[in-house]
């Protein structure tokens, strides 16, 4: 029963264009999944490392302007007339040096940031993302700041032969998220169960302790850092050429705490947590939009985040899994007790 | 060198300011050791009810100053009791959480309340400012400068001259030895986070008039007294009240010299280099051996 | 019981060791070395100076004036992970496991040192992934019989009573592959039962071939295991020598009643 069940839900996910074709619930599967793609890559950091990293909007957004940039092309001054040009590249490729790009801005920032433990890690992440921010805001030269990197190509794929596929309506965006979102859930779940991932793990329990044993702390949470950070690059890659603008606004600090969000509420350091949280909170807007204000919206969002928080800290993968765990012990000493009623003898109808 | 001291100036007054947000959050932070997400919110809150007694029901300007210290404090004094007592014990980042939980319901509720666009607030003080010399300022600036100043000074008096500060201090040294010395650790916590909120609120209601009033001028503010605690050292009020000052000075000369625009990346800018380079901060004291 | 042969070459060698915090001496230029295959008992009385020497050789701690070595490399301004790395491996006393890991998990994190793989064979799940993984496992219930924690592989090792966790931190130090294995007061809190295990497991590690230091307040067990024994008091070494002999040693007695009655 236990197998059966992933395998279920894959038949479902995949299928889901046949049997649910409207166009708006695919938008919002498209968002949704492109955010539980970068709340996994949160959950490597926050859930198995244990590192409360407040800024990984900025690894998202790195990855979305890298990419967009890459596809458009730009030509910006560094310095005393240097002048850097950049003809467009085919999109697929800036899917590619957007997850590179985030992914060095990961062991950049995680270099430094490891410096630091504890609350001071949490407001030296939140400060390089602000600054990230700011950065895209005002140098305009490159990012045109408020004004937005708008007509960002969507991917064409070559297919030898067959010519150039583009990916310009919703189903076959649908698939494209999904499949980065499956790749991206087999790289976090392949790293987790190794041995990089039992001294990931090792580090969020007990730092003192794991160093003890020869595993090196700062090279490890970099590695944590790089790969949550390039996963979450290549979700932002996904979002520039879907919603084809961009703006610094993609760097605000509401977008982390949404992710963060997932996370907890899903259930940190599980695998399937950041993909319930997701899905709560990528439809909970989409239900409440007839009812409620945005405020009203987020309001509601941050009570629930402070109750999790309160009743169920581990999330709520987990608190299913003990309470799925509880009923089959139930069930089982329920028909224990059935059979051996059953077979006494003499028992009325 | 005219411009220069127009800067400097403004940066005085700003730092001031600063200087109250800060001391209430390395209060906060150094003596509870909470990453406060709510400090920008009582900013908010402080400019907002001074708006809602003097803009919305007209009454005395400083009586909505008043009303917003005060009630600052005791929204302090309920959060703590609310989402941080039931927590105590729990990890740091659990704290962190509910905190920025908080955060996200206090600042869309003012959005709910108040909309988003920014509110102006009237104050009795002359239009004409004080011009000495080179250098103009606005009474409603002088006023500010003052009444932070009073306020900086109040603090000083309460953490070093009086019973409650010096069972703070206790806390902040050894939480449980200053328990077994018979200091209420429970009152300390919610005094501290009290007197932490409004004294955002406090700067907050002054600030309030000289900007406009937002649902997210809170934000900035949270983040810049941060900037200030790491930068004063954790629990440092003298550090705090400098490095307030600091941070203003490194704003004014930086906005107006190098780009207005990232005037408020200082902050953020400060904040890493200090914790890359001097983690204790720039006036730590030696912390006790443990 | 094997003999307690003649000892190899000095293996851990600590020169001039002082540390000072402010105005406060904690170690005052403490000398003694460690020979290949021995075990070493280190004891004093309460705030002796026994974690703070014991912080320094693991790399916790950096001296303010001299250094440690280990088999001729020195430690100084090393990093735990590098010490270990070296094979000098130490256990804790409190938060000496992985809680929230089961019993398995915490000795093949422990194994850590042993693998080889990288990233890209993590991810593409490459043969030698696979072979390090199986080597890894068969060698983790190794070191579990070698324990005798074997039973309780699958429990969370959080639920184990508090000897078996001690027990379990030493399997962690063991999996590290040490070639010195630095005990932190191992029988502390344990019971008879507890402690006898313990030594016993002591002395099968040594006969592996493992050099042992050990900080220890229960003397009964200190005297029986050690072939010699330091005595710290205030920081300095009052007393070096085989348990006989410290045992009567005046200044020993007189550092020891001076503080108190201790358990004899």
């Amino acid at each position: 029963m236990k197998r059966a069940l992933p395998a279920f839900w894959l038949i479902v996910v995949l299928t889901v264009p046949f049997w649910l074709p409207d166009q708006y619930i695919l938008h919002i599967l498209i968002i949704t999944g492109i955010f539980i793609i970068a709340a996994m890559s949160l959950n490597l950091l926050l859930g198995y490392t244990g590192q409360l990293s407040l800024g990984h909007v900025a690894f998202f957004g790195i990855g979305a302007y890298a990419s967009a940039l890459t596809t458009l092309g730009f030509d910006v001054e560094l310095f005393a007339g240097f002048r850097v040009v950049h003809e467009p590249w085919p999109a697929v490729v800036g899917f590619f040096v957007g997850t590179i790009v985030a992914g060095m801005s990961g062991y950049v920032i995680g270099r430094l940031s490891f410096k630091v433990r504890g609350a001071y890690f949490v407001i030296v992440t939140i400060s390089f993302a602000e600054v990230t921010r700011l950065v895209a805001l005002n140098w305009v030269e490159l990012t045109q700041g408020p004004l937005a990197l708008t007509n960002i190509p969507p991917y064409t794929i070559g297919f030898p032969g067959l010519g150039d596929y583009t990916l310009w309506n919703k189903t076959a965006y649908y698939y494209l998220v999904l499949a980065v979102g499956l790749a991206a859930y087999i790289v976090i779940s392949r790293l987790v169960g190794s041995r990089i991932g039992r001294a990931m793990i090792a580090l969020k329990e007990n730092e003192t302790l794991a160093s003890s044993v020869g595993i090196d702390v700062t090279h490890y949470l970099v590695l944590a850092a790089v790969i949550s950070a390039a996963v979450a690059g290549s979700a932002g890659s996904l979002y520039a050429h879907y919603v084809k603008i961009i703006d610094p606004d993609i760097f605000l600090f509401v977008y982390t705490v949404m992710m963060v969000i997932m996370v907890i509420t899903g259930g940190k350091g599980t695998l399937a947590g950041p993909i319930v949280g997701g899905i709560i909170f990528g439809f909970l807007p989409v239900i409440l939009r007839p009812i409620a204000a945005p405020a009203v919206q987020w309001i509601l969002y941050g009570a629930l985040m402070i109750v999790i928080v309160f009743v169920l800290p581990q999330g709520i993968v987990p608190a299913v899994e003990r309470w799925m765990a509880n009923w089959t012990q139930f069930g089982r000493k329920a028909a224990g007790i059935m059979l051996a009623s059953n077979s006494k003898p003499g028992d009325g109808p | 060198m005219d411009q220069l001291l127009q800067h400097l100036v403004n940066a005085v007054i700003l730092g001031g300011t600063y200087a109250l947000l800060g001391i209430g959050l390395t209060l906060i932070f150094g003596i509870m050791r909470v990453v406060n997400f709510t400090h920008g919110e009582l900013y908010a809150f402080g400019a907002y009810t001074v708006y809602l007694i003097s803009a919305a029901l007209g009454l005395d300007f400083f009586l909505g100053l008043i009303v917003a210290i005060v009630a600052g404090g005791l929204l302090g004094a309920l959060i703590e009791i609310t989402l941080l007592r039931p927590m105590r014990g729990a990890d740091i980042d659990t704290v962190m959480l509910v905190m920025i939980g908080g955060w996200i319901v206090m600042q869309n509720t003012e959005l709910l309340v108040w909309g988003g666009v920014a509110k102006a607030i009237v104050t009795p003080f002359p239009e004409a400012p004080l011009v000495i010399g080179p250098v103009s300022i606005s009474w409603l600036r002088v006023f500010v400068l003052v009444v932070a100043l009073l306020l900086i000074a109040g603090s000083y008096v309460l953490i070093h001259r009086t019973k409650l500060g010096k069972a703070m201090r206790a806390t902040f040294q050894d939480t449980d030895t200053a328990a077994l010395m018979g200091v209420n650790i429970r009152g300390v916590y919610t005094a501290t986070f009290a007197l932490g909120s409004g004294l955002a609120a406090a700067a907050g209601a002054l600030l309030g008039p000289v900007f406009l009033v937002t649902p997210t001028m809170g934000d900035l503010a949270s983040l810049k007294a941060f900037a200030i605690v790491i930068l004063g050292g954790l629990g440092n009020i003298t550090g705090a009240t400098v490095g307030g000052f600091i941070l203003a000075l490194v704003e004014e000369i930086g906005a107006g010299y190098i780009s207005s625009g990232y005037r408020d990346a200082m902050g953020f800018l400060i904040i890493i280099a200090v914790l890359l380079f001097k983690p204790t901060g720039l006036f730590a004291r030696a912390e006790r051996v443990g | 019981m094997p003999a307690r042969g003649e000892p190899g070459e000095v293996v851990l060698s600590i020169e001039h060791v002082t540390v000072k915090f402010g105005g406060l001496v904690a170690l005052a230029d403490v000398n003694f070395t460690v020979c290949d295959g021995e075990i070493v008992g280190l004891i004093g009385p309460n705030g002796a100076g026994k974690t703070t020497a014991f912080n320094v050789f693991t790399g916790f701690l950096t001296p303010t004036h001299g250094g440690v070595r280990y088999r001729g490399t020195s430690l100084n301004g090393r990093k735990p992970h590098e010490i270990a790395a070296l094979g000098l491996v130490r256990t804790f006393q409190r938060t000496s496991i992985f809680q929230n890991a089961s019993v398995f998990d915490n000795v093949l994190t422990g194994l850590h040192r042993r693998g080889r793989s990288t990233v890209w064979d993590t991810l593409l799940t490459t043969p030698r992934e696979k072979a390090t993984e199986r080597e890894l496992a068969d060698k983790a219930h190794e070191i579990l019989g070698v324990v005798g924690l074997d039973r309780r592989s699958a429990e969370v090792a959080g639920a184990l009573p508090y000897g078996e966790q001690r027990l379990l931190g030493i399997a962690l130090a063991l999996a590290a592959e040490p070639s010195m294995l630095l005990l932190d007061e191992p029988v502390s809190g344990m019971n008879a039962n507890e402690t006898v295990r313990v030594m016993k497991l002591v002395e099968t590690i040594r006969a592996s071939g493992v050099t042992i230091l050990l900080v220890e307040h229960d003397m009964p067990m200190v005297m029986q295991v050690s072939d010699r024994i330091v005595v710290l008091n205030y920081g300095r070494i009052i007393a070096q020598g085989p348990p006989a002999a410290i045992q009567k040693d005046p200044d020993v007695i007189r550092a020891y009643l001076g503080e108190g009655k201790r358990r004899a």
